[in-house]
């Protein structure tokens, strides 16, 4: 199986505070990963230098697009890597409330067009077009997430779970090749619950992506997640198959803080 | 003495006025996040007030010290007066607004009070009164340094350590520091925000007049337009110390004014205030965040 | 006594009363505070030139009522505005709905558009320079309104990119004889670069940063047009600048202010078509999502360095025009009309319009030109309450007189159906 990202030996220091040391993760193609570990573990941090928000300290990531040459991300700025692929949805819910839920779904699309200055003023046939062609995608998107309703409301007048939807919407715009979820299921009850993990598995299917989503919420990560990795204070103390994870004596130590029990093998990737 | 010393003087006497002023600017900031453009004008109108009670007491017979100490402190109670007035008229009620009204606000106020004194006074440059009584002490250091900048210099320092230690130490100064940092904290944990507001515009508008009366004695005269030029390069050095940092503010100040005193030394005297703003743009292009400034790490 | 004793209309009557004395002692306070806070600087005129001092008491006694008045007034708006506020919003979107009525706004439309057009030819020569002052603040306005209401960069030194335009056209016009015709875009284009130059350190810094060092850039500009006198000739400017031709043809200078005037008219036209086919564009979205979070905007592709400059160029061509257009007007330029007072001046006009509003900002431009004019009598005082209606304006209506709603894409199913 082919990987899209490839992770080695990660770090980062935010001045004599060290977040994450030495982490390997790597996602194989059309996975669904999952990354979990108590509050506080380094998960959002690890995100914030996939996608380019921090520069880490130390490490290596790489990202394998299929049938291109792979790309190193880090040292890349924000924009750069979300072009080349990597999108995300943020902890606490990051909007445009002003805009309108197409136009946020349209905003994702802005990587995936051209039309500068010139083109906004003039308005030649290629820019119409490119505009017509913006909106189609984008209202196609609303449809899939099940937004079409809402087309025109002020993305902030928008219920929770809506909100959530709208910013998956947002990033899928953009085309990537993997998305990143940052707790997409926080705040939900369990009937969302039930329709985020339905909504997730059709995700990479209908869409061949790849997905890494932080959660809290066990029975949603086990029963997506392919493989999952655990943190705890910046360090990988774990990884594996739901099954493997859930009986891994540092992962129980690290949730409920009971006796450790015999080492088990960290699974190669 | 020689060339060098001189401008290095000039440039601690500049500093020490800049950072007078500077303080207000980025204490105010630190609290509201606003640019108080009226501040400069606060300088001013300390300078006039000065003037104003020392010319009404010299008139009834006063001399000496107590015309330095009586005029000193009424201006700098009044200019107190006026932060206090300006912020409750102006700001106060923009605190909900976006970051611009209060800013806009502040500009009009600054354009109000310059024409304001303009227009009950004069638009004339006045001549202002060397405050500073002779002394002997001062006499034995002239060949050193001017009794002016020595005063100034020594002002300055006195003031600024003080400030310190009640920002460090004072109830009210931790509450300062607690508001400044995160305003709906400090109002959980208690702090009378308003309060902590109007301390802050009257304790950075005290030091603002001081340092306008203390230049108006050192450079001879004034006008409704020093506060202005002042305010601005003032502000300069608040952000080239990193805005909202006191001590951001203090070194920014030193700093302007040593590049000042020694680009019009050298270079040419023409181009005095280029220099303060080209260093301050060279600063922020290597140090986005001001020499002492703290970039606010996001939260995502 | 028992509950039943408590008359309840007597009771309301006198926490009326009781109401409007509070009103009144808070009043008094004011004044008194007042009269006393201004008491040397009004009072007390000194003159140390002739060591005179003038004591004019009476005008405490002004001060006193004025505050009093105002104060008491100020309360009473303040008590009403607090439980009607449901109906100041009502108020608000009656006035837009106005406006949006095509009934009303077309025919409106029409009304304006002649009244433009017949102007030149009913007013004096006077009154048509006014006008175009006018015109040429809208269209720096317009200007300065892509920087800071599209893309919310705050630019205090705008005015830079004005004195870039002015003094490019009369340089050039000096050293190599250029016409008007040819300037005008050249200016614009030097503006543009400079604006470039400017821009790439500059636009990294933060909000409050960018809009000291824009101030700086704006000031260094002025000193050096003020003492480099080799290259600008100093603080006496340059003079003669020619104003623009018409085919060769030549003009009066009463033909030559109405056929400025009607240019300008063009180029405001112009300038209001180019930022409304910026306000529903790629660029124009990816500005907005700049404005609502840099982050996020950031996380979905968009380069916000690219974007702060594109605003941050396309701002300054549009200054660099308006300033070939003053040059051209006032034939004579000089660094004094640069100054930090024009830039505020220019941002007033923004932030009053109501950022991002076309109309608003017209509006405002209008007022802040205009209204002195017609004030005439009050001339000493044009700054002082300039000033003062500055504070009010942001008092009374923070979002700008025409606080605008932004004009969001609207989606109908029209849109992506293809018209086979």
């Amino acid at each position: 199986m082919e990987y899209i990202l490839d992770v080695r030996a990660l770090s980062m220091d935010f001045g004599g505070l060290r977040a994450l040391e030495n982490v390997d993760l790597c996602i194989r193609q059309g996975e669904i990963a999952a990354l979990i570990g108590p509050n506080g573990a380094g998960k959002t941090t690890l995100f914030n230098c996939l996608t380019g928000i921090y520069q880490p300290t130390a490490g290596t990531i790489i990202l394998y697009p299929p049938k291109t040459k792979s790309k190193q991300l880090n040292g890349l700025k924000i924009n750069a890597i979300a072009k080349l692929g990597m999108a995300r949805t943020f902890q606490n819910i990051r909007l445009f409330g002003g805009m309108t839920v197409l136009e946020n779904v349209m905003v994702g699309r802005h990587c995936r067009s051209g039309a500068g200055l010139l083109g906004a003023i003039f308005r030649p046939p290629t820019t119409r077009n490119e505009e017509k062609e913006i909106v189609r995608k984008s209202y196609t998107i609303l449809e899939y997430m099940g937004l079409a309703q809402q087309v025109n409301e002020l993305a902030r007048n928008l219920p929770y779970g809506a909100q959530r939807r709208l910013e998956i919407a947002r990033a899928l715009a953009t085309d990537p090749l993997l998305l990143l979820l940052d707790e997409p299921a926080a705040g939900m009850n369990p009937q969302e619950t039930n329709e985020l993990d339905s909504l997730i598995s059709q995700l990479q299917k209908d869409f061949q992506l790849s997905i890494l989503l932080i959660e809290h919420d066990m029975k949603l990560v086990m029963n997506l997640a392919q493989n999952i990795f655990v943190l705890d204070y910046g360090k990988e103390i774990a990884r594996g198959t739901p099954q493997e994870v859930r009986n891994h004596p540092a992962v129980i130590k690290a949730y409920l803080g009971e006796e450790e029990g015999p080492d088990a093998e960290i699974g190669q990737c | 003495m020689n060339f060098f010393w001189d401008l290095f003087l000039g440039g601690l006497t500049r500093g020490s006025i800049y950072a007078l002023i500077a303080l207000g600017y980025t204490m105010v900031y630190g609290i509201l996040q606003l640019i108080n453009f009226a501040h400069g004008e606060i300088y001013m109108i300390g300078a006039f007030t000065a003037l104003i009670v020392a010319s009404v007491l010299t008139m009834k017979g006063m001399t000496g010290l107590s015309v330095l100490m009586v005029a000193g402190v009424v201006a700098v109670l009044y200019s107190a007066a006026y932060g206090f007035t300006v912020e409750k008229i102006a700001y106060k009620p923009l605190r909900q607004a976006s970051r611009l009204s209060p800013l806009i606000s502040a500009i009009g106020m600054s354009i109000f009070l310059q024409n304001y004194v303009m227009l009950a006074q004069t638009s004339d440059f006045l001549p202002f009164p060397n405050l500073i009584p002779p002394s002997d002490f001062l006499d034995s250091i002239s060949h050193l340094i001017g009794p002016s900048d020595f005063i100034i210099i020594l002002t300055s320092a006195i003031v600024m350590i003080s400030l310190s230690l009640l920002l460090k130490f004072t109830k009210m100064g931790k509450a300062m520091r607690a508001t400044a940092q995160d305003q709906q904290m400090a109002l959980l944990a208690g702090v009378n925000i308003n309060r902590v507001i109007s301390i802050t515009f009257i304790i950075g508008s005290s030091l603002a007049a001081l340092g306008g009366i203390l230049i108006a004695s050192h450079v001879g005269r004034i006008n409704f337009y020093i506060g202005f030029n002042a305010g601005i390069k003032a502000f300069t050095a608040a952000v080239l110390g990193g805005i909202g940092s006191i001590p951001g503010a203090m070194l920014g100040a030193l700093a302007l004014g040593m590049a000042e005193s020694f680009g019009t030394g050298y270079i040419s005297s023409d181009y005095e205030s280029v220099f303060a703003f080209a260093f301050l743009i060279l600063i922020l292009i290597f140090k986005p965040d001001g020499i002492l400034g703290r970039s606010s790490q996001q939260k995502v | 006594m028992a509950f039943w004793d408590d008359h309840p209309s007597k009771k309301s009557k006198s926490v009326f009363h009781m109401k409007f004395t509070e009103e009144i002692k808070r009043s008094i306070y004011v004044a008194l505070w007042l009269m006393l806070l201004t008491f040397p600087i009004i009072v007390i005129k000194v003159n140390t030139i002739d060591n005179v001092i003038i004591w004019r008491w009476s005008n405490i006694a002004g001060i006193g009522l004025a505050s009093f008045l105002l104060s008491f007034f100020w309360q009473l708006y303040l008590r009403k505005k607090a439980p009607e506020k449901g109906v100041a919003m009502e108020k608000e979107s009656f006035f837009r709905r106005l406006l949006e009525n095509p009934k009303i706004y077309r025919p409106a439309l029409i009304i304006i558009a002649s009244c433009a057009l017949v102007f030149p030819f009913i007013a004096s020569h006077y009154q048509i320079n006014v006008m175009t002052t006018a015109l040429i603040y809208i269209m720096l306005g317009l200007g300065l309104n892509i920087e800071v209401g599209l893309a919310g960069l705050l630019d205090l030194g705008y005015v830079a990119f004005y004195a870039v335009g002015a003094y490019s056209y009369a340089l050039l016009n000096y050293h190599f004889g250029l016409g008007f015709w040819i300037l005008l875009p050249a200016g614009a284009l030097l503006a543009a670069l400079f604006g470039i130059l400017v821009g790439l350190p500059v636009l990294r810094l933060s909000g409050d940063y960018l809009a000291i060092v824009t101030l700086a850039f704006a000031e260094i500009l002025r000193l050096v047009l003020e003492n480099w006198n080799d290259f600008s000739f100093g603080p006496s400017g340059i003079s003669n600048i020619p104003r623009p031709g018409l085919f060769g043809i030549p003009l009066t200078p009463e033909q030559s202010a109405v056929y400025l005037y009607f240019i300008l008219i063009a180029l405001c036209l112009l300038t209001i078509f180019v930022i409304y086919r910026l306000q529903h564009s790629r660029i124009g979205r990816a500005w907005v999502a700049m404005r609502e979070d840099e982050l996020a905007c950031q996380a979905m592709g968009i380069d916000k360095t690219k974007a702060k400059l594109a605003a941050f160029a396309l701002g300054a061509t549009w200054a660099g025009m308006a300033g070939v257009l003053f040059a051209a007007k006032t034939t004579f330029i000089n660094p004094a009309s640069f100054t930090f007072l024009e830039s505020a001046m220019i941002l007033a006009i923004v932030v009053l319009g109501g950022m991002g509003s076309i109309l608003g900002v017209i509006t405002a431009a209008l007022a802040i030109i205009l209204l002195p004019e017609y004030l005439r009598v009050f001339s000493d005082y044009r700054m002082i309450l300039f000033g003062a209606a500055l504070i009010l304006v942001m008092i009374f209506r923070p979002g700008g007189l025409m606080a605008e709603k932004r004009r969001q894409y609207q989606f109908h199913h029209t849109d992506i159906e293809d018209k086979t």
